[in-house]
């Protein structure tokens, strides 16, 4: 059921990078319409030295593990 | 009966590894066309609650070479003092340690498309670590959508301080995806997933299930713990974040967890950043997460082995936690100084209380029956307990 549902996942990311090929969505947000999305206070994780602590803290009391995203495609969430 | 201290399990301690890899990789936010800046972080660290401290250090730097290739390194070391409502029911003084940990990454940007890899390496005198871990992030639509995706390997050997012929091995595999989405001017939302396996000796050699004595049902008899040997589970993560026009932001995620063992968890959190003039960024959060129990958990049971599978891990019961936060960070050298671009001081407090709904607090047992404050095994208070968790760090840019 496990490989199952990976497998299922990687389809999905495939299918869509396969929509990039396509380049012809036109972005709704332009490039110079993303200052505010551009400051720090948006980031998801401004602190990644202390955002991976907090995570540590909380998983390590906790059942629940793993979707925590900082790591971007390489957090070693195991 | 074990009278051993009783350590952290050993599902726990892969996530120092966690720590350490998402501490080296990119922020899934960012954007994957472009490699983080040049930064050095010094944290201290120091979380104080249930009887138990940990502290120690943490070195974080990441450099980037002709805008294409990085290098990250970190350490962190975890010296623990505990004397758990753990450790105390088992009879067990209180006990030190320390771990070690090494951790390094390597990125590599490519177009829109940025490779990442990473290994750490986790020491302590009974228990050793390695997990390799490699992502891809992709830009997409105009850099509006970024996906992610992620596998880690990771080898554990687990050792026993007072039985050196003790050694068992868990592997560890986990698959993630996620995408990170711009939807207007002022709001970003990401959506990640994972699936995380483990095979091998996943409970932990010192800790006790608990069982009626069979010569007095008010007292309990410890033996030692066993679990499945596999575990699987699968978590969904949704996160967003908005802009206020009065330059603050708000942000809030959900996640919802189950395993194989029959937890099931939720998880939500909700917070706010205010800059102040120039120079002080104020941040407040609250996190509120709850879960049942495994299948196979049990605060006591009726009789030894009653079962296949026994565990009284309280990291394994049905409970729930509230975490508060409250932190600042100062910005200096904000024009530059020599070398460093900008640096910031940065505070951060932490309180999390905790409260149990299935693990009682086994020390009103072991009192002498005719103490006032005596009670029965099986009929004891639902522990609970708060902690502190201090964060301050440096960090400059250069």
């Amino acid at each position: 059921m496990t490989n199952g549902f990976a497998l299922k996942l990687g389809i999905a990311v495939v299918l869509l990078s396969g929509l990039s090929a396509c380049g012809n969505i036109e972005p709704w947000v332009k490039p110079y319409e993303r200052q505010a999305l551009a400051d720090p206070i948006m980031s998801a994780n401004p602190n990644p030295i202390s955002g991976s602590y907090m995570d540590h803290v909380f998983e390590a009391r906790e059942g629940a593990r793993g979707a925590l995203g900082g790591g971007g495609g390489g957090c070693g969430c195991n | 009966m074990s009278l051993l201290p009783n350590k952290v399990p050993n599902k726990r301690r892969s996530i120092f590894r966690i720590a350490a890899l998402a501490a080296l990789a990119t922020p899934l936010l960012a954007s994957a066309g472009v490699l983080p800046d040049d930064r050095a972080d010094a944290l201290y660290h120091r979380y104080e609650g249930g009887g138990v401290t940990i502290q120690g250090p943490s070195v974080l730097v990441r450099k980037k070479m002709a805008e294409k290739y990085a290098i990250s390194a970190n350490y962190y070391q975890d010296m623990i003092t505990s004397a758990s409502i753990d450790v105390e029911v088992s009879g067990a003084s209180e006990y030190k340690e320390e771990r070690d940990q090494y951790s390094l990454g390597l990125e590599y940007l490519r177009g829109k498309t940025t490779y990442n890899l990473n290994y750490t390496n986790s020491e302590e005198n009974d228990y050793e670590a390695k997990t390799t871990s490699f992502g891809i992030s992709q830009d997409l639509f105009g850099d509006l959508t970024t996906i992610t995706m992620g596998f880690s390997r990771g080898e554990d050997v687990v050792g026993n301080s007072t039985d050196p012929t003790f050694e068992q091995d868990i592997d560890r595999w986990s698959y993630r995806v996620g995408v990170a989405q711009i939807l207007t001017k002022s709001i970003i939302t990401s959506l990640n997933l994972e699936v995380i396996t483990d095979e091998g000796f996943l409970n932990n050699p010192y800790r006790s299930y608990r069982y009626f004595s069979p010569t007095d049902d008010r007292l309990f008899v410890l033996a030692q713990e066993i679990y499945p040997r596999t575990r699987t589970s699968n978590a969904v993560a949704l996160n967003g974040r908005y802009f206020l026009p009065y330059r603050a932001a708000v942000y809030g995620g959900y996640r919802f967890f189950t395993d194989t063992w029959g937890i099931r968890a939720d998880t939500f959190e909700v917070g706010y950043v205010q800059p102040i003039k120039q120079q002080w960024t104020l941040e407040a959060r609250v996190r509120y997460y709850k879960q049942d129990h495994a299948d196979f958990y049990s605060d006591i049971f009726d009789r030894v082995n009653q079962q296949n599978f026994l565990a009284r891990d309280k990291e394994l019961s049905t409970f729930n936690s509230v975490a508060f936060r409250i932190g600042a960070s100062y910005e200096f050298a904000q024009s530059g100084w020599r070398f460093v671009k900008k640096g910031s001081l940065n505070l951060f407090y932490d309180r999390i209380e905790f409260s149990y709904d299935d693990f009682r607090d086994a020390r009103f047992s072991l009192l002498p029956s005719d103490n006032a404050n005596f009670r029965p095994a099986g009929s004891e208070p639902f522990y609970e307990f708060g902690a502190n968790v201090v964060q301050a760090f440096v960090s400059i840019w250069f």
